[in-house]
């Protein structure tokens, strides 16, 4: 019973980081029919920019948590305008070309940005600065880590955050709007590309998120942490239902539990098999996914 | 000068002309129909005067300024709203949200969203018991209605309409034909695009007649109706009116 709910707290904590990073694959899906390879490459930039301001001096002669927090906006905020630029002057010009053209592109700038942080950062592992308490509750035998309901906690209220915007404000009905139609949305006087260009800031910031999150959680990041993350985290969007947020969040959770479980329970080793086994049986017997309402479109 | 004016356009899908050199007036507040059979390019027009195509060569004018390269939404802005061939409601969303988009543009104003939408339910009674009800879940009829309300929503000084009639009963033609001649009658112009060409030219003013791509004939809807051409290609024959 204790290691069940160790395995539980750690794939709720695991889950957190997919939902996040799902959410920006599943928006970007939903408007442009464009799966971003260069998403987890976002979160890792993010985890970057994390990085270099934690370990600056000026943030760290304030309060552990306002630093903690001012990393978290600003990394936020720069990678959204990061993921902003990427849209406007990568994919923008080629939204009305071919899909294949656009994918390819989306491979290209995941590369850049891998290979650009390696060139600014160096290809080591970059230790994240011990920032957290140490501090466990027990809980049913298991340890509940302050950090880990920390992170749940925040990525709660950012995943609540965003259902709350895109159903409740004129902008996110605009949103739901384009990714139903876009002709119709333009006759609407929505701006289509302005609207696109703040769901890759929001997809972008959200991802950034959940990169300094991980670095305080794991205590080191790399340049390729990106990668394995990224597919994974597209494997949750596609098994929450591709397109549907609370189904990018639901997945993320199934895949970070699904992950710990396996680890637990058998290997780490094994854990990539049982996530992607997973995707098979859905896409065999689901292929929309959990709460999809698309067929998932070839690419 | 008529408030919009089209003057010479040329419009292309790939290689194919699309639009051969069409001009066309329609002032304010009269109601201008085009008509022509299928391929004829009503709907390229509407929609390169929309923003939705760009013209290869040519002008559009509204209220007195060019509005030929400007995007959709910019055009919209300008008072030129468009209710789409097919309807094309946003099928997943509300009734309500569906009517709120088409107000997108004074989103900041919910008070007159607010009045607005109250008029477009007087209008459309049918829209007001199912204003919570998914628009894809709506009859054909109760959609166009919907379409026709979500451009009202924008308080369009001229409002195109592309085939409002296609695939509807007739009893339900002929309301959304007369909820053409209300809309006229509170002050906004009609672009109408119809295959339904007898109706269409009881109801307006003037009309123009296309054939691919290319203006053919145009005057006043009354002598169109008269004129036995017309009559034979696009009005069944006799015509009893």
């Amino acid at each position: 019973m204790s290691l069940f709910l160790q395995l539980l707290f750690n794939g709720l904590t695991v889950g957190s980081f997919y939902a996040l990073t799902a959410l920006g694959y599943t928006m970007i899906y939903g408007i442009i029919r464009l799966i971003n390879f260069a998403h987890g490459d976002l979160l890792m930039v993010g985890a970057f920019i994390g990085w270099t301001l934690l370990t600056t001096v000026a943030i760290q002669h304030i309060p552990i948590a306002a630093a903690i927090a001012v990393a978290l906006l600003l990394s936020m905020a720069a990678t959204g305008i990061l993921g902003l630029v990427v849209d406007r002057f990568a994919y923008e010009p080629l939204l009305r070309g071919s899909r294949l053209s656009i994918l390819i592109t989306a491979l290209g700038v995941s590369l850049a940005l891998e290979n650009g942080v390696q060139l600014g950062y160096g290809a080591g592992f970059k230790a994240y600065p011990h920032l957290l308490p140490s501090v466990y509750l027990p809980v049913g035998g298991a340890s509940l880590g302050v950090t880990q309901i920390g992170i749940f906690a925040l990525s709660l209220a950012l995943m609540l955050g965003l259902y709350l915007f895109v159903h409740r404000t004129a902008i996110g009905t605009a949103m739901r709007a384009l990714a139903l139609d876009q002709d119709a949305a333009r006759l609407m006087g929505i701006d289509v590309e302005g609207v696109i260009r703040l769901t890759f800031f929001i997809g972008s910031a959200l991802a950034a998120a959940a990169g300094v999150m991980m670095g305080l959680y794991y205590s080191e990041i790399s340049f390729t942490m990106g990668f394995l993350l990224g597919i994974r985290a597209f494997t949750a969007a596609v098994i929450g239902g591709i397109g549907n947020i609370p189904g990018a969040m639901v997945g993320g959770m199934v895949i970070g539990l699904l992950e710990a479980f396996t680890a637990g329970y058998f290997s780490s080793r094994w854990s990539d098999v049982a996530v992607f086994g997973a995707l098979i049986l859905m896409l065999m017997f689901r292929p929309r996914g959990i709460f999809g309402e698309r067929v998932v479109e070839r690419m | 000068m008529a408030l919009l004016e089209i003057d010479r356009l040329h419009t292309f899908y790939g290689k194919i002309e699309a639009l051969r050199g069409v001009s066309l007036t329609v002032g304010e507040g009269e109601i201008v129909a085009l008509i022509g059979s299928n391929g004829a390019g009503k709907t390229t027009l509407l929609r390169t005067v929309t923003g939705l195509e760009r013209a290869r060569q040519g002008r559009v004018a509204f209220a007195g300024q060019d509005i030929t390269h400007l995007r959709p939404h910019a055009i919209v802005g300008r008072g030129l709203g468009h209710v789409p061939e097919g309807r094309r409601v946003f099928s997943g969303l509300t009734v309500a949200e569906n009517l709120m988009l088409g107000g997108y543009l004074h989103r900041a104003v919910p008070r007159l969203l607010a009045e607005r939408s109250a008029r477009v339910f007087e209008l459309f009674p049918r829209l007001a018991e199912r204003r919570g009800q998914l628009a894809g879940t709506l009859s054909g009829g109760e959609q166009q209605m919907l379409a026709i309300g979500r451009a009202l929503m924008a308080e369009p000084r001229l409002l195109s309409l592309d085939e409002p009639s296609m695939g509807l009963a007739p009893v339900l033609v002929r309301a959304v034909f007369a909820v053409i001649a209300a809309i006229r009658k509170s002050g906004t112009a009609i672009l109408l695009v119809e295959q339904n060409a007898r109706q269409a030219l009881r109801l307006a003013d003037r009309a123009y007649v296309m054939e691919t791509g290319r203006i053919v004939v145009s005057g006043p809807a009354a002598e169109l109706a008269r004129d036995p051409r017309l009559r034979a290609a696009y009005l069944g024959g006799e015509v009893t009116a």
